[in-house]
């Protein structure tokens, strides 16, 4: 047993805090996230040549083969900067569904020019009625002689209005609820058809609203069976954002420590009171038991099978009771100055609020830990 | 032990029930329909629309203008204008400097100003707090210095709520150095439009301007403006924050807001997440009703002992921090209830003029802003850390 970081992960955490320290401090972040772009294209190069961008794939396509424990290890810090490249809608949703679902000739093509850092993608799945359910899908694939064409309302998704390329969940066979029949697609954004309203999130990153009237598109991998693909995809993703959760959390912590420290009222530092130090105390456990977590999840969803979606959705509950008392309480111990938009402690509160409505809530994955204890 | 209305009581019901289904100002009624966002202006036509009907003084005494109402005619009142979704009244004017006014203040100064807080001809701010004195506001420094018959004021104001809305503001400001802190200050109410006064917009995380700070460069504020003596500032803050913090509990709100909720999860609008069927989730909507609705009865114990004579003691710090918790977990069920629908940030969704993306639920992309926003009930008008410390000293004499 060993909970230390190996070569690969202590380079690749050095390097992200190098990054964070050095070309991403609050400010930086800041004036991107109220840029046209919403990110720096600069910075997405640096990805590439970091490594970054190849973190999880295949060496066969030029990837660096790393595992989940690798992953995590960047998205703590790339937390612990608030960054909002789109790595997450990139690297970890659509990447991975290419790896996962795609075809030979598919994997090798896309997945080197992710990797170069020349394709951005966006995974369109959820829809107006169907928040964090798999298969509750009603964008249907109609096929023709000229091949699919997509049709629906897909909603908030994420990285769309920079994405190159989007991978579409879609029915191609069955009806909603039904595992089968699920398909995967790429959609050029860019064709007629395709009405993308782009809106800014509240946490500082892109996301838009998508409706496809019979748009053309590409099956990627096989037809009716893409379920697994997204089902493993989307464990990986909870384990991957709760890492992310993971750094914000200690950025919260630490960042209400040194305030308590120098914060004075009457003539004393507010890190004196001794509620106020039960409350950091409690944080302080939270983030740790959080951090725990994540290792038991990303060890457990990397084995797969059964084990990998209830551990997903231990870890996801974690996540959000944890980061929940320490986003509050952070807000909280800073007075007047943790509800302002100045101080990044309120800009980490607001990502770690929007984690917890990412990928299902702490409410919906206790839901189905409990649904699947009472049909145990 | 009764809670049923009399027959007078709810005549009484009726009327202001017809008043706020039929006589709110035509703008503010369609803003509320359609979910928009209510202006300066509307805020004023409104509460100048309850003056017409004699209703804007609820807890002042008949002798200025007030109602006159009892503890069952101000809670009805609150019930009804909740229901309405009526736009809350500003407290600075009508609940806060109002009370000081004509508790403390000389002739001179209740016929100068109660008559247009009233009315709302003019818009007050609350200037207490200071960069270094927020708890520990008895730290506070901006001082006075008399110059004649003027006070020179210097000194910064902070977290000054709708500062860029006011006319004038009320301060504390510090007269005197010697004894305790608490000693050398004093009320004063100071033109807006002064020279050396200004304004600077303080953004919150909802990205709005909602408070600013206020900075006071040799302004110079006639004697008459000083409320009472010189060195009580604090005896009276101390009566206009107990004021306050009866109002604070927003309990007839958050009533009407988990009414709707609960509206929602029967009958789901396209867009929000089926619920009902969720049993965390209706575990923390039950928890919440319950705790509301003790709330609610610990509001109406208060309200019917301040309306045998006897003044709002400590026991309103529970209303505070009580009526503030269930404020933020209502937000939170809301922002369940939005599902992913609370990512965009779509504020022009919520103005008149707005003609972006409008996005379904309708309520959804504003639950994440408000909730960010409204973690400062449990900051402001003293932090809920504060009302304990009360608590434990004034209640339980620890
Ligand atoms: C949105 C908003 C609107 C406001 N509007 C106004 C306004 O219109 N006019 C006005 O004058 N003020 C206003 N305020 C200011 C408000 O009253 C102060 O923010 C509040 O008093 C807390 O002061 P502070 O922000 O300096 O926090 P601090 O006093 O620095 O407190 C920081 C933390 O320390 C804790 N703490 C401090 N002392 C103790 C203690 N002895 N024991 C235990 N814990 C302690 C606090 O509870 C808090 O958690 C507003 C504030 C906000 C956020």
């Amino acid at each position: 047993m060993d909970f230390a970081l190996n070569d690969i992960q202590q380079m690749l955490q050095d390097s992200a805090a190098k990054f964070i320290q050095n070309d991403y401090d609050f400010e930086t972040r800041r004036r991107l996230t109220e840029s046209e772009l919403g990110y720096s294209e600069e910075n997405w190069k640096l990805f590439a040549e970091l490594g970054w961008l190849a973190l999880p794939f295949d060496e066969a396509y030029g990837g660096l083969g790393g595992s989940l424990t690798d992953l995590i290890v960047l998205q703590t810090e790339l937390g612990r900067g608030l960054v909002v490249e789109p790595y997450f809608s990139t690297v970890v949703l659509g990447g991975n569904l290419i790896q996962r679902h795609g075809s030979e000739s598919q994997q090798s093509e896309l997945l080197e020019r992710l990797i170069a850092g020349e394709l951005k993608l966006a995974f369109a799945q959820a829809e107006p009625q169907c928040h964090s359910s798999i298969t509750d899908i009603e964008t249907s694939a109609e096929r023709s002689e000229e091949g699919y064409h997509i049709t629906g309302h897909k909603a908030v998704v994420l990285g769309a209005p920079s994405a190159d390329l989007l991978v579409v969940a879609a029915r191609t066979s069955g009806n909603r609820g039904d595992q089968n029949g699920l398909s995967l697609f790429l959609v050029d954004p860019a064709q007629p058809g395709v009405t993308m309203q782009a809106y800014p999130t509240n946490d500082g990153f892109r996301g838009a609203e998508i409706r496809f009237d019979s748009v053309k598109a590409t099956l990627l991998g096989e037809v009716d069976s893409a379920y697994d693909a997204i089902q493993a995809t989307l464990n990986d993703a909870i384990v991957a954002l709760s890492a992310e959760a993971v750094g914000v959390m200690e950025k919260l912590l630490n960042a209400t420590v040194e305030f308590c420290k120098v914060r004075k009222q009457f003539g004393q530092p507010i890190g004196k009171f001794q509620v106020l130090q039960h409350r950091m105390a409690d944080m302080f456990m939270e983030c740790e038991q959080t951090r725990s977590m994540l290792y038991f999840g990303a060890i457990t969803v990397a084995g797969g099978g059964e084990e990998a979606s209830h551990a997903a959705s231990m870890l996801k509950v974690k996540v959000g009771s944890a980061g929940r008392l320490v986003g509050q309480q952070a807000v909280q111990l800073h007075g007047g100055m943790g509800v302002s938009d100045e101080l990044d402690v309120g800009h980490f509160f607001k990502r770690i609020t929007m984690i917890n409505t990412l990928l299902g809530s702490r409410d919906e994955h206790l839901q189905r830990l409990i649904r699947n204890a009472q049909a145990a | 032990m009764n809670i049923d209305l009399t027959g007078d009581e709810l005549a009484f019901r009726d009327e202001v029930r017809a008043f706020f289904q039929n006589e709110l100002p035509p703008q503010v009624m369609e803003k509320i329909q359609r979910g928009l966002r209510i202006s300066r202006d509307d805020q004023i036509a409104y509460q100048q629309a309850l003056h017409a009907k004699g209703w804007a003084g609820a807890n002042w005494p008949v002798e200025y203008g007030g109602t006159g109402w009892s503890a069952t005619q101000k809670y009805i009142f609150n019930n009804e204008a909740a229901t309405a979704q009526a736009p809350r009244i500003i407290p600075f004017g009508l609940t806060m400097v109002a009370p000081v006014i004509y508790t403390f203040g000389n002739e001179e100064q209740k016929q100068r100003f109660l008559p247009d807080i009233l009315a709302s001809k003019v818009w007050w701010c609350q200037g207490y707090s200071e960069p270094n004195a927020g708890s520990d506001l008895a730290g506070l420094k901006t001082r006075a210095v008399r110059d004649g018959d003027h006070y020179i004021v210097n000194g910064t104001k902070t977290w000054t709520t709708l500062g860029h809305y006011a006319d004038w503001i009320f301060c504390l400001v510090r007269t005197s150095d010697t004894g305790k802190k608490q000693e050398g200050i004093s009320f004063l109410l100071i033109d807006m439009n002064s020279p050396g006064v200004s304004v600077t917009p303080i953004i919150t995380l909802d990205g709005r301007r909602e408070v600013n700070e206020v900075n006071f460069e040799d302004v110079r504020v006639p004697v008459e403006n000083l409320v009472g003596e010189e060195g009580k500032g604090w005896t009276y803050a101390k009566v206009l924050l107990t004021h306050e913090r009866t109002n604070i509990a927003g309990v007839a709100s958050s009533k009407q807001r988990l009414k709707r909720l609960r509206e929602m999860l029967s009958e789901p609008p396209l867009g929000m997440p089926n619920l009902i069927d969720n049993s965390v989730f209706m575990a923390r909507v039950m928890e919440t009703e319950i705790e509301l609705k003790a709330l609610e009865f610990t509001e109406l114990r208060v309200l019917s002992a301040v309306s045998t004579g006897k003044a709002p003691g400590p026991e309103s710090s529970i209303l505070k921090i009580k009526g503030t918790e269930v404020q933020q977990m209502i937000d939170e069920l809301y922002l369940e209830a939005s599902g992913h629908y609370a990512l965009p940030f779509v504020p022009e969704q919520y103005e008149e003029e707005g003609d972006g993306i409008v996005i379904e639920p309708h309520f959804a992309p504003n639950t994440a802003p408000h909730y960010y926003n409204n973690r400062k009930v449990t900051i402001f008008g003293g932090t809920n850390e504060i009302q304990k410390n009360i608590i434990a000293k004034a209640v339980l004499e620890l």
